[in-house]
């Protein structure tokens, strides 16, 4: 390809750099260059919310970014939460309220919700639809999803 | 890869990006929030050969207030940003209340002004606004900068008066006079997604609580938003009691209107979700006004 650009990125605390033609999504880069599999891509179109991560600390569809957008600048993705021995305590609480069923669009509605969170510590359970519209679930689990959402603030409220 | 490949320039001036622009022409596209240009992209819908990106473009970014009481909005400040600005909430209450039913906090955070305007899709909330709110915008070019009112800047569906050589660069919101109100209201049909039918109302009254302007413009049922111009008429010189305010809501939905069906609603829903919505926001906008609500 002859227009490949050089851009260096900072995933999840580490430094990447990486040669990339101006097309690439960012969320192709993520998962087909860096190897981080925990984004997911699902409409590609933005609407249903799987691709989501963290960029400069904000959440965005990482479907409707490029990758050469990112250069110089930070993105946080599912991994950076936590590992099965030691999960996030938003993790924690969608195992515990059974708010993953088949689990595809579960590291979008994450990504969505840590900024959520820490905006709003003790959300009402319709600050909570809010903050879920623009993520989809298509086993429809949305319930147990606010529900999880609740124990999560619950319990990170009693941990700070 | 599913966008087709194009040339990527990053300027970080406006100045560079409007020489780029001139120098590729109509092959060439602004890259704004990305929020509606990416996703055509993807569906190779849109294959511009070229992107230049405004997202560098620091100086574009900003929320001033203009000595006239109004507002200055750079053309890449953020959906998200407009959100939560004090000064939007204070000097331009109609935009902050409809900040929330634009898509989803993940596009706000990317989606800018200038993007909105100049994408310029019918369902799209802030167009309507822009006319409710007499709004006019600042068009650079090489040779310089035009202002124009929003009346003249919707030419249809995804078209404005916006040369491919130029940006939009600015949006001014003039002052609301004293003893005004405002409202949003859309039906869609989840929180987010593109309304069926929205509208956005903006009414001042005089001394005597008479109604001295109103002005209420639809998205979603045409290829344009449509300032409802026959309601505003009736309203004018008018206590605007119930009876009033029913019956220049059944104007707009019935004369000033001309919604299509499409898979999303039919024309005739449309009409009918035009006059409650119409009533509503008049009805509120109203107590707003005499400072009731
Ligand atoms: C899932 C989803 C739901 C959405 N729901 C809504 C909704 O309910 N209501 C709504 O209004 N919008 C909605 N949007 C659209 C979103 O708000 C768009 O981002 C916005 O309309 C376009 O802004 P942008 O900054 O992303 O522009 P871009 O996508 O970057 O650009 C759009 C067009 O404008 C041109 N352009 C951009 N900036 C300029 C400029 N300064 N000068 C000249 N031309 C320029 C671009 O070249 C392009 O043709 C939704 C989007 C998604 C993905």
């Amino acid at each position: 390809m002859s227009n490949l650009k050089t851009i260096t990125v900072t995933v999840n605390g580490k430094h990447y750099t990486r040669d990339v033609e101006p097309r690439l999504l960012l969320s192709d880069f993520i998962r087909h260059h860096l190897g981080l599999t925990g984004t997911h891509v699902g409409c590609e179109h933005g609407v249903c919310g799987t691709c989501t991560v963290l960029f400069d600390g904000e959440s965005v569809r990482s479907c409707l970014m490029f990758a050469v957008q990112s250069d110089g600048h930070e993105v946080t993705t599912v991994e950076s939460l936590g590992d099965i021995d030691n999960l996030h305590p938003l993790q924690e609480a969608f195992m515990e309220a059974h708010a993953v069923q088949c689990g595809f669009c579960t590291s979008g509605f994450l990504m969505s919700l840590i900024p959520f969170l820490e905006e709003n510590p003790d959300p009402t359970e319709e600050e909570i639809r809010d903050a879920l519209a623009g993520n989809l679930c298509r086993c429809t689990g949305y319930q147990h999803i606010v529900d999880a959402v609740k124990l999560a603030a619950e319990n990170m409220a009693v941990q700070s | 890869m599913k966008p087709a490949a194009f040339d990527y320039y990053a300027p970080s001036t406006t100045e560079e990006a409007l020489a780029y622009l001139d120098q590729f022409g109509y092959d060439a596209k602004p890259l704004a929030g990305g929020q509606s240009l990416i996703p055509t992209m993807n569906f190779r819908l849109a294959q511009p050969s070229v992107l230049v990106d405004l997202n560098p473009i620091v100086d574009l970014s900003y929320i001033r207030p203009h000595e006239d009481g109004g507002l200055l909005l750079g053309a890449m400040t953020r959906a998200s940003q407009v959100e939560r600005d004090p000064l939007v909430a204070e000097r331009a209450p109609l935009v902050h209340e409809t900040m929330p039913s634009i898509a989803h906090p993940q596009i706000r955070n990317r989606s800018t002004m200038g993007g909105t305007m100049a994408h310029a899709d019918p369902a799209a909330e802030l167009p309507a606004v822009a006319i409710a709110l007499n709004a006019q915008f600042r068009i650079r070019g090489q040779a310089g900068d035009r202002w124009v009112s929003v009346d003249e800047f919707f030419l249809g569906m995804f078209m404005t008066v916006i040369e491919p050589s130029e940006l939009l660069v600015e949006v001014r919101l003039p002052p609301m006079p004293p003893r005004s109100g405002w409202c949003f209201r859309e039906i869609a049909r989840r929180h987010g997604d593109y309304a069926l039918v929205g509208v956005a109302a903006m009414v001042t009254l005089d001394g005597g609580n008479q109604c001295d302007q109103a002005r209420l413009v639809f998205l979603s049922v045409e290829d344009r938003p449509v300032p409802a111009r026959r309601a505003a008429e009736m309203l004018q010189g008018q206590t605007p009691t119930a009876e009033a305010i029913q019956a220049a809501a059944e104007t707009a939905a019935t004369e000033d209107i001309d919604p299509g069906s499409d898979i999303h609603a039919s024309a005739s829903y449309r009409r009918q979700l035009a006059k409650v919505l119409a009533r509503q926001a008049l009805t509120q906008a109203f107590a707003r006004a005499r400072g009731v609500a």
